[in-house]
């Protein structure tokens, strides 16, 4: 793959719950070693967005491809097919998703967490996986917990391990929905530290984030996202420190009094 | 007097045995089918459950063992009490397993099956491997009630005229014209208790090395 290819590319995607127009018209690219950050109001869409993207959710419209894999395209009535269970198998390959709660396996070790999937699902060898998780662990500042289980853990540690136990697939791109928000700041900061470290080695990222120095520091581009809309898109110092919308500004301008 | 009752004694646990390696698997897929969005199914095993829970085991021994030949004419041999016994028992425990299964898989959060969706995990896989083993610590409590039960519940085999424990008390009181029997049978089925409270609690502990 070439440096600046498509990762993920979304157009025109379309979710309701019921009556409730939770995305209208979404369209995004996330290149090779991009960060994309994702910011808005709560109720926003940018949970939907993540779930469909990592097809936790299904679209009703739209096209989502990773790389030049179609995971789904929308037929002339106007509805999203989705490819067969080979396609889906596969498109789950190329993401990983890291949780705002960790959603790590409680009854295993860090180090099971972390290998169970490559070995049950990639069928990677059993050494090299392990070895392979304590590169990652060591990475993630967690070497020597292997043997510990979930909640001996404090959240911050949980949530460097669920991304671990993403990494540990190769994802070409990792999703991350609010991985701090239910940290304390401190912690916070350490989970930070990890990501940008990834952000730093290019590793291709889209992380909904209410971190906003951090967004601006870390992503390439940004996206603000209300009403299940991209209202204002751009490169993310550019959004962040000049909003040209209305709605932008009035958002971020409650993170500034803080 | 002992011989005996120790004869009725192994008969008593092999009901108990059976039982369990029967109902505690079949719950699972009783549950499975009692929580499936396949409507007629899901129908099918409420009614089970519900059947099952609402009549006496007592009386789902008997039919069981005289319901081939009231129903359909068909004479079974000698050792079909056995069979009756066996499958009576499966199925009307497998009914109560079932809705602690249940609830027990209920209580999973979904987000751990989020998780293991996004990780590549098959339906299969998800259950087996993260759903499963914390289902069953959450349920070792209830299960063993029902457990306990099971073994006081063996001695309704007597309606069938299987000389399990209880029913060779019953002869042997009669015979003798003594409550020795009774107090021993007692005795036992209570030790029995005792030591699967036991192995309970040594479970419960084994399984403490995390919570969530
Ligand atoms: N499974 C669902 N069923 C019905 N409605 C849903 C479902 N999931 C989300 N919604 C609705 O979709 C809308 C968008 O929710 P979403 O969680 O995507 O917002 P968000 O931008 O992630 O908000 P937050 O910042 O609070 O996480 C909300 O109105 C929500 O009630
Ligand atoms: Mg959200």
């Amino acid at each position: 793959m070439t440096d600046n290819a498509a990762v993920v590319t979304l157009k025109n995607a379309r979710k309701s719950f019921g009556e409730n127009v939770v995305l209208k018209d979404i369209s995004l690219q996330v290149n090779q070693g991009d960060v994309l950050a994702i910011i808005g109001p709560s109720g926003g869409g940018k949970s939907t967005l993540l779930r469909c993207l990592t097809l936790l959710e299904t679209l009703d419209a739209g096209n989502l491809s990773y790389g030049d894999l179609v995971v789904c395209s929308t037929d002339a009535s106007g509805r999203a097919i989705y490819g067969g269970k080979d396609v889906l198998k596969q498109a789950k390959t190329r993401f990983g998703l890291v949780f705002q709660n960790f959603n790590l396996f409680p009854h295993y070790t860090v180090m099971k967490n972390i290998i169970d999937a490559p070995i049950v699902v990639q069928k990677r060898n059993p050494a090299e996986a392990e070895e392979e998780a304590r590169q990652l662990l060591a990475k993630m500042g967690l070497a020597g917990k292997e043997n510990m289980v979930p909640c001996e853990l404090s959240g911050g540690q949980q949530q460097r391990v669920a991304i671990a136990r993403a990494l540990a697939l190769h994802p070409q791109v990792l999703y991350f929905d609010e991985p701090t928000s239910a940290l304390d700041p401190e912690l916070t900061q350490e989970v930070l530290k990890v990501i940008r470290e990834l952000a730093a080695e290019k590793m291709t990222m889209v992380i909904v984030t209410h971190e906003m120095g951090f967004a601006r520091d870390v992503a390439d581009h940004l996206i603000f996202m209300d009403g299940g809309m991209v209202v204002e898109s751009g490169r993310a110092a550019d959004v962040i420190n000049h909003p040209q919308h209305e709605r932008t500004r009035s958002f971020l301008s409650k993170y500034e009094e803080n | 007097m002992l011989g005996l009752l120790m004869q009725g004694f192994l008969l008593t646990i092999e009901i108990f045995a059976v039982t369990l390696i029967g109902a505690l698997p079949l719950g699972i897929l009783v549950a499975l089918g009692r929580m499936s969005r396949f409507k007629p199914l899901q129908w099918l095993m409420r009614i089970y459950i519900s059947i099952m829970r609402g009549t006496p085991l007592m009386l789902q021994l008997m039919a069981i063992m005289f319901g081939p030949y009231y129903l359909f004419g068909i004479q079974l041999g000698t050792d079909w009490k056995y069979y009756a016994c066996g499958i009576g028992f499966i199925i009307n425990y497998a009914a109560y397993f079932a809705e602690i299964y249940r609830s027990g898989i209920q209580s999973i959060p979904r987000g751990q099956y989020e998780a293991a969706n996004v990780l590549g995990y098959s339906h299969s896989q998800t259950f087996m491997r993260i759903v499963l083993p914390q289902v069953i610590k959450r349920i070792v409590p209830a299960m063993g009630n029902e457990i306990i039960t099971l073994v006081k519940d063996t001695s309704l085999a007597f309606v069938l005229g299987l000389l399990e424990m209880f029913n060779e008390a019953k002869i042997l009181a009669a015979s003798e014209v003594s409550m020795i029997p009774y107090l021993l049978a007692g005795v036992i089925y209570w030790v029995i208790c005792f030591v699967i409270e036991i192995l309970l609690t040594h479970l419960e502990k084994k399984l403490d090395y995390y919570h969530d």
